[in-house]
């Protein structure tokens, strides 16, 4: 049983211990009581792991699950994104029916941020609900023919006809009013130009109009901006007894490289735990009983942000932390039980 | 896509991969191992005869060979007027014609087309005919007679032998199976009926009554009868139908000519003394009656047939009804020549010597339910009886008419018979297409009268086809309670499908073949008679009869009739199995010994289920690595390991002579074969359960009836088809874990499920009782995902005065725009392809005629030049849920008259209420649908797709399924599928290994944080991919509510179900719940106010009811009362008054 006050989850062959945080005004009388910001100020760190286009992954340290779960939450579902959901289609005599069609186009990350564009008036009238300024018009026009300079022999779809594979990057972008100019040097195209969208043999064809609006990803998971958002808990490992010999490399192989490593004296050290994957073959093993700990320290999040690609995965992180400001000032400007 | 497009590979391409050099990471320069790669035949096996091969076979054996029997046996048509006509049948044919080609069968149309178009696919019979015209004979040749429905892909049918690119072009689907019929547009099939075995003797006993008895059920082309030699009290007697009473066996053989009491003693009883005491008590019998010699007996047995006679055929005496009796109607199936009663009567007496061996011991009874004793009968056998009696009556017809024209004396020209032959051909094509549209198999000369033989092709998924091709219906009768029939017999292993099975009434009598069971057809007596002797076995009729029972002596049993005796059986029957093997004999002719009966059966009839197994020779098996090297390179197909006598078939009864052992570990120097694949018996649809030999067996069962409800494709000509319903999966998955099964029946290629990531945990408490939680966003991303297409067909009739129904385009409001109801039609009237359909839309306006039924005479002539009055019959669309128009076809039917059919579509996302199942009978519905922030994720940020509540596995055991959610993680993991086949697949330990590798724990179970809190979660949690279905029922086709609505006219309360709008019935048992809590307001709102509450007027002087205030019978108003009472009481009120039961009301206050 960890100590009172421990922020170490315990990680035990068939359970998991301690896991409730517990840094909230009198969790207990031992500890101090209120939160202070000072106090947090010095204790929270941030640290990055590294950053690319479509992934990020860093560490926040010292914070209330609560908070670091809402940040989660709010990547997943809240943070607003850019995603076809009209389609308007004049022809379709491929065999995909326009229905999947449609939820198809619907799921393409678009490339388009999403500051640029208003909410869509829910309220309006239908005539005068999209415009310049909320709604994005792509087009996607498209006839499959056969190829007149097919190579003999090869007769893959692609060599025979035009047009027979529609992928996203084929979706147009079609500039409406305004957006000539403001949409000028950020032209509307999918993340991803490789997504299949549908097939296509000779004497078919595709001709629609489709309108992009701003949604949430609680709306539909087309608009969550993440394809996921999530993190895990520093894992600990600590080595009660020490470990030798043979022993020590069978030790190490319970755990994934480079978490385990054997110094000079033939004895198992941790490594890097942060690269362990906490599988627990360890507790599985007779000879190592009590002579290791699980752990997971419960206030040091590891952050995985994996964007769709309409936005940087840090911005996307940025933009919760916005939103759930925006949420602590709505709540302090509620008239009910005013809390200044 | 890569060089090999799948279109361009020709054949049996789907085999193929299976049959390929490199398959599962093999390649044909690894070693082989014979012990692991026999399986390698399976597919090898399933190519020559695929999956319905018991049907094709059947089919093509009824019209290659049957057929021409038929037409033999009814050669002659003879007139009786005109002494010197004849015509006789020199041929039939189906699909070609005497100078066409046999490669290319001639048939009406495509299948699809006759699918789509309401038609029958079938092709033309033609017959070669020889008559007299006047003095000449004249040979005709190529008269069609009518018109065969054709089975799908048997070697009739166009599809026969077609490589998918063909098929592709003709509309099909190259992994339909076929084996079906199309009958005015409709898929039939003609189930597989179980029976007990005819020609063959059946002992029995009713150990209350004290009978023993032996029956044989007697089947020949002409008649059906049944047969007993009874023992009661001691005494034997022969009983059948047409003979008035039980006649003492000594008299019947004295009638069959055994007329020496000695020869009978030897013949019965042979030279066991126990048997000459139990029987000698028959011989006092006969005596009493004074019957010595034949024609007594005769006489004695004359006296008693009960004679129909038919009009004008002559008066028999007595001697010969005796006479006839015998040689006709008793033991029917054998034929006597020239009154040689002789292989009759030893037929007669070895009935009676296995009453007398079964009443010295009564453990000689046969086994009702004992595979070896059923035949299985198949369409072209059916098909067959059918086409006889069809047959019979066209030349029946056709001799009829003959006469009639015949018998005028005087005749203008030369009388051609072929001029009267074609009036009546329709009756073939139109008996044929009813019987299999009906199911309805009525045969005049046996009195049969069958219904439901044929059953609509179920096309919920690929797999309900399949599963409908391979099932067995018994003749058993459904609401008996025995257990005997129903219960799992040792003798069905290998033969029949353990696990499928459906529950309930039906339980045990449906049955479905397994894999690799085969179904024998009828193979010709003669040669292996013929055989028999030149192996030296002694033809029975010249054999003496104190031979044939003596000790030591065996006798050689041809489909049940003895024809030969033996003393040395074991030589007999090995020579006689070298010969098999050889393929001298065919090889699907059994021959096993019975010790207990002294007889080698040898049976070569049709209906026998058997399958291959691997010879065992030596303790070695014969099959090696090169044979199966052959094979993997293709050289080598299932048919050369038959003829090379590596593999043979077995039957039951043969299976029992041979010690086959499962592995080839197993095997003993005394082992005569080894199972191919001990996977195979299980069936088709049993085959997609991953690791069923670790489930609880009624799972397995369970899950055999769901995956027949499973949403999936259907074919790749799915979105060609019009069916009534249609359910399709837009984003079907193969399965994580497949099984080689399912490879086999290529469940792979036309799948109805995904992969779900499962977390086996409690969530929110709306997963009780098997409810699952879903990921909203994983159906956002299209899990589960489904399509209904429901077909809407109209008729344009014509009528009789020259009207016809008409299509009129839409109407107009003053601004010109469509109305509500026709926004979805276009200028024809039809509604256009791709327009959404609301409730109350119309999408096809027709139009009928006002004056349809008008005369005849005076219909165009007086409305020339005056508009025809029409009144609009629109087809209007009625849903809770908008439709999409998917196809609208218009053709020319049968009649032609223009059929239209409209092709709604709905695509439908999962919802509350939906139903879902695994692969383990384990199913459940949509409790409840939870965001993805909500959702449990693990370290990797992965969420479920599916929780799933843990309590479902302690009391159901479905191992199985976990070992899947184990495979199919480590699938997932290292990037392979994973095989769960039945008594195999991948090792769970492997699996475990590779997830610890991965970086997961062993056991499956990770680590979860919740959604909503953030927290880590206390428990480890089972996580996941498990291949999950949709089944067909959804809350969509189901939701129901009302207010007011509909009433029954005659009752006045709401109507019933929810198709009229009905109300929702407050059932006896909750009244009574109503009545105990005593809610008496309540109960009075709900079944009276709600429902039929009626105003009467009841006169309190005579206690009747009257109306307007007035009692009739009283003549006054003086004390009339209203009331409210239900409609329904007033109603039995009146009926009673009209019965003369006059019912009084006498009213009073009760406050």
């Amino acid at each position: 049983m960890p100590e009172l006050g421990s922020n170490i989850i315990g990680i035990e062959e068939d359970r998991v211990t301690n896991t409730h945080s517990n840094d909230f005004p009198a969790y207990s009388q031992s500890l101090g009581s209120a939160w202070d910001l000072e106090e947090f100020k010095k204790k929270f760190q941030l640290n990055v792991s590294f950053i690319t286009e479509r992934t990020a992954n860093f560490d926040l340290i010292g914070l209330d699950t609560s908070i670091a779960n809402a940040f989660r939450r709010i990547m997943i579902s809240e943070v607003p994104s850019v995603a076809i959901e009209y389609v308007y289609i004049f022809n379709n005599t491929s065999v995909i029916q326009d229905e999947v069609l449609s939820h198809r186009l619907g799921l393409i990350p678009l490339k388009v941020d999403p500051d640029m564009l208003l909410w869509v008036d829910k309220t309006a009238d239908e005539n005068e609900k999209f415009n310049d300024e909320n709604t994005i018009v792509l087009s996607l026009n498209v006839v499959c023919t056969r190829n007149p300079n097919a190579v003999k022999g090869d007769n893959r779809p692609e060599n025979l006809y035009r047009n027979s594979n529609i992928y996203a990057r084929d979706l147009k972008f079609e500039p409406q009013g305004k957006q000539l100019t403001t949409f000028k040097d950020f032209p509307v195209v999918p993340c991803d130009p490789d997504v299949l969208l549908a097939k296509l043999r000779p004497g078919q064809e595709i001709s629609l109009k489709a309108h992009c609006i701003l949604g949430i990803g609680s709306d539909h998971a087309k608009f969550s901006p993440v394809a996921t958002a999530s993190y895990r808990l520093m894992p600990q490992i600590d080595i009660l007894h020490p470990i030798t010999g043979q022993d020590a490399l069978e030790f190490q192989n319970c755990f994934p490289s480079g978490v385990v490593g054997i110094n000079e004296k033939g004895e198992a050290y941790v490594k890097d735990s942060r690269k362990d994957t906490v599988s627990r073959e360890v507790l599985r093993h007779e000879k190592f009983k009590g002579k290791v700990r699980l752990g997971r320290v419960r206030d040091h999040f590891i952050y995985n942000v994996e964007s769709t690609g309409a936005m940087l995965p840090e911005e996307v992180f940025f933009k919760s932390v916005r939103v759930l400001r925006n949420k602590a000032e709505y709540i302090r400007s509620c008239p009910i039980g005013n809390l200044d | 896509m890569t060089t090999e497009d799948p279109i361009l590979r020709n054949g049996n391409e789907a085999f193929d991969e299976l049959l390929e050099p490199i398959y599962r990471g093999k390649s044909l320069t690894d070693p082989i191992n014979t012990a692991k790669d026999k399986w390698n035949l399976l597919p090898a096996f399933l190519k020559v005869k695929g999956l319905v091969k018991q049907h094709l076979d059947s089919y093509n054996f009824f019209v290659d060979v049957d057929l021409k029997k038929i037409v033999n046996a009814n050669q002659l048509v003879l007139s009786d007027v005109d002494p010197s006509f004849y015509l006789k049948y020199l041929d039939i044919r189906v699909g070609y014609k005497s100078n066409g080609d046999r490669k290319t069968p001639e048939v009406l149309l495509p299948p699809h087309e006759c699918r789509l178009r309401d038609l029958t696919y079938s092709a033309p019979i033609y017959v070669d005919v020889e008559y007299t015209r006047g003095k000449k004979i004249i040979i005709h040749r190529d008269l069609e007679i009518g018109r065969m429905p054709i089975m799908l892909r048997s070697n009739k049918c166009i599809l026969n032998g077609r490589n998918e690119k063909e098929m592709a072009y003709l509309n099909e689907c190259p992994l339909d199976p076929g084996g079906y019929f199309i009958v005015n547009g409709t898929e039939k099939v003609i189930l597989v009926q179980e029976q007990l075995s005819k020609n063959r003797i059946i002992v029995e006993t009713d150990p209350k009554k004290d009978i023993v008895q032996a029956s044989v059920t007697s089947s020949t082309h002409e008649r059906k009868s049944k047969t007993y030699v009874i023992a009661k009290n001691g005494k034997i007697y022969l009983k059948h139908n047409s003979i008035s009473e039980e006649v003492p066996i000594v008299i019947v053989l004295k009638a069959a000519g055994i007329v020496s009491d000695m020869e009978i003693l030897q013949l019965v009883c042979g030279d066991d003394s126990v048997y000459q005491d139990l029987f000698a008590i028959n011989f006092e019998e006969a005596s009493k009656l004074g019957i010595f010699t034949q024609r007594e007996a005769l006489e004695y047995i004359g006296r008693k047939v009960k004679t129909i006679r038919r009009m004008n055929s002559p008066k028999l005496t007595i001697l010969q009804e005796g006479t006839e009796a015998i040689a006709t109607t008793i033991v029917a199936h054998l034929t006597v020549d020239n009154l040689d009663f002789r292989e009759k009567a030893l037929y007669i007496t070895t009935m009676a010597r296995r009453v007398v061996m079964t009443m010295h011991n009564p453990k000689l009874v046969d086994d009702r339910d004992y595979a070896g004793n059923k035949r299985l009968e198949l369409a072209g056998q059916l098909l067959s009886l059918l086409f006889e009696d069809l047959f019979k009556k066209f030349n029946n017809d056709f001799k009829a008419n003959l006469d009639k024209i015949l018998k005028k004396p005087s005749r203008a020209s030369e009388f051609d018979a072929l001029l009267h032959i074609n009036i009546h051909s329709n009756n073939v094509t139109s008996g044929l297409n009813r019987a299999i549209s009906t199911g309805n198999w009525s045969l005049k000369r046996f009195k049969m009268e069958r219904a439901g033989v044929t059953h609509v092709l179920s096309r919920l998924s690929y797999i309900a086809a399949l599963g409908m091709m391979t099932r067995i219906s018994s003749q058993f009768e459904k609401s008996r309670k025995v257990s005997g029939p129903r219960s799992l017999q040792p003798s069905q292993f290998g033969m029949l499908c353990p696990a499928d099975t459906p529950e309930g009434e039906a339980c045990g009598l449906v049955k479905n073949l397994a894999l690799m069971t085969h179904i024998t057809t009828d193979n010709e007596e003669a040669p292996i008679r013929k055989l028999c002797y030149l192996l030296g076995a002694e033809d029975i009729s010249v054999a003496d009869s104190a031979m044939i029972h003596t000790g030591g002596t065996f006798g050689v049993y041809l489909n049940g009739t003895m024809i030969a005796i033996t003393r040395y059986p074991i030589e007999f029957v090995r020579k006689f199995r070298y010969l098999r093997r050889c393929g001298k004999v065919s090889a699907f002719v059994s021959i096993h010994t019975n010790v207990h009966q002294s007889a080698v059966h040898i049976a070569a009839d049709g209906g026998r289920i058997c399958r291959p197994l691997i010879i065992v020779e030596n303790g070695k098996s014969k099959v090696t690595v090169q044979h199966l090297r052959m094979l993997k390179a293709d050289k080598w197909g299932f048919y050369d390991f038959l003829k090379h006598g590596l593999v043979e078939y077995l039957d039951v009864n043969e299976e029992n002579d041979s010690l086959i052992a499962l592995y080839e570990k197993d095997i003993i120097p005394m082992t005569t074969h080894i199972e191919i694949e001990p996977f195979t018996i299980l069936g088709a649809v049993a085959g997609l359960i991953p690791y069923p030999h670790h489930n609880q067996s009624p799972r397995n069962t369970y899950q055999c009836a769901m995956g027949k409800q499973a949403i999936g494709a259907i074919g790749y000509n799915q979105f060609r088809r019009i069916d009534t319903l249609l359910y399709l999966l837009c984003y079907p998955e193969q399965p994580m874990v497949k099984t080689k099964t399912i490879e086999l029946v290529k469940y792979d290629k036309l799948p109805a499920g995904h992969n779900a990531t499962v977390a086996v945990m409690s969530y929110s408490g709306y997963d009780i009782e098997d409810a699952l939680i879903l990921n909203k966003a994983s159906i956002d991303r299209g899990f589960g995902r489904c399509q209904t297409l429901r077909k809407n067909t109209a008729v344009l009739k014509r009528y009789p005065n020259h009207t016809k129904d008409i299509v009129t385009g839409m109407r107009v409001d003053k601004e010109g725009k469509p109305i509500f109801q026709h926004a979805a039609l276009g200028e024809d009237g039809l509604a256009e392809v791709g327009t959404r359909i609301q409730s109350g839309q119309v999408f096809l306006n027709k139009c009928v005629p006002a004056n349809a039924m008008g005369s005849v005479m005076g219909g165009p002539q007086s409305q020339d030049g005056q508009q025809q009055q029409y009144r609009e019959a629109p087809m209007v669309y009625r849903g809770p849920e908008p439709s999409y128009v998917d196809q609208v076809m218009m053709t020319v039917g049968d009649n032609d008259q223009a059929l239209i059919k409209v092709l709604l579509r709905q695509t439908r996302r999962p919802e509350l209420g939906d139903k879902f199942s695994s692969r383990h009978g384990q199913k459940g519905v949509c409790g409840m649908i939870v965001n993805q922030e909500d959702m449990p994720f693990s370290d990797q940020g992965i969420s479920p797709d599916i929780i799933m509540n843990p309590h479902g596995f302690p009391s159901r055991m479905t191992v199985g399924k976990m070992m899947e959610l184990v495979s199919g993680k480590a699938g997932v993991l290292r990037g392979t599928l994973e095989y769960g086949t039945c008594f195999g697949g991948s090792d769970l330990e492997e699996m475990s290994k590779v997830l610890v590798e991965k970086g997961f724990n062993y056991g499956g179970k990770d680590m979860l944080y919740s959604g909503t809190t953030g927290e880590a979660l206390q428990a480890y949690i089972f996580f996941g991919p498990i291949f999950y279905q949709k089944l067909k029922h959804m809350v969509m086709d189901k939701m129901h509510a009302r207010a007011r609505g509909p009433r029954a006219v005659l009752t006045r309360q709401p109507t019933e179900g929810r198709s009229r709008d009905g109300g929702l019935r407050l059932g006896e048992m909750e009244r009574d719940c109503v009545i105990a809590y005593g809610a008496s307001q309540l109960l009075l709102e709900r079944l009276m106010l709600s429902s039929d509450a009626f105003d009467v007027d009841i006169c309190q002087g005579c206690g009747l009811m009257g109306y307007n205030g007035w009692c009739p019978m009283c003549k006054s108003s003086e004390k009339i009362v209203k009331m409210t009472i239900p409609y329904a009481a007033k109603l039995l009120f009146q009926e009673l008054i009209s019965m003369n039961i006059a019912p009084r009301l006498k009213l009073s206050d009760v406050f």
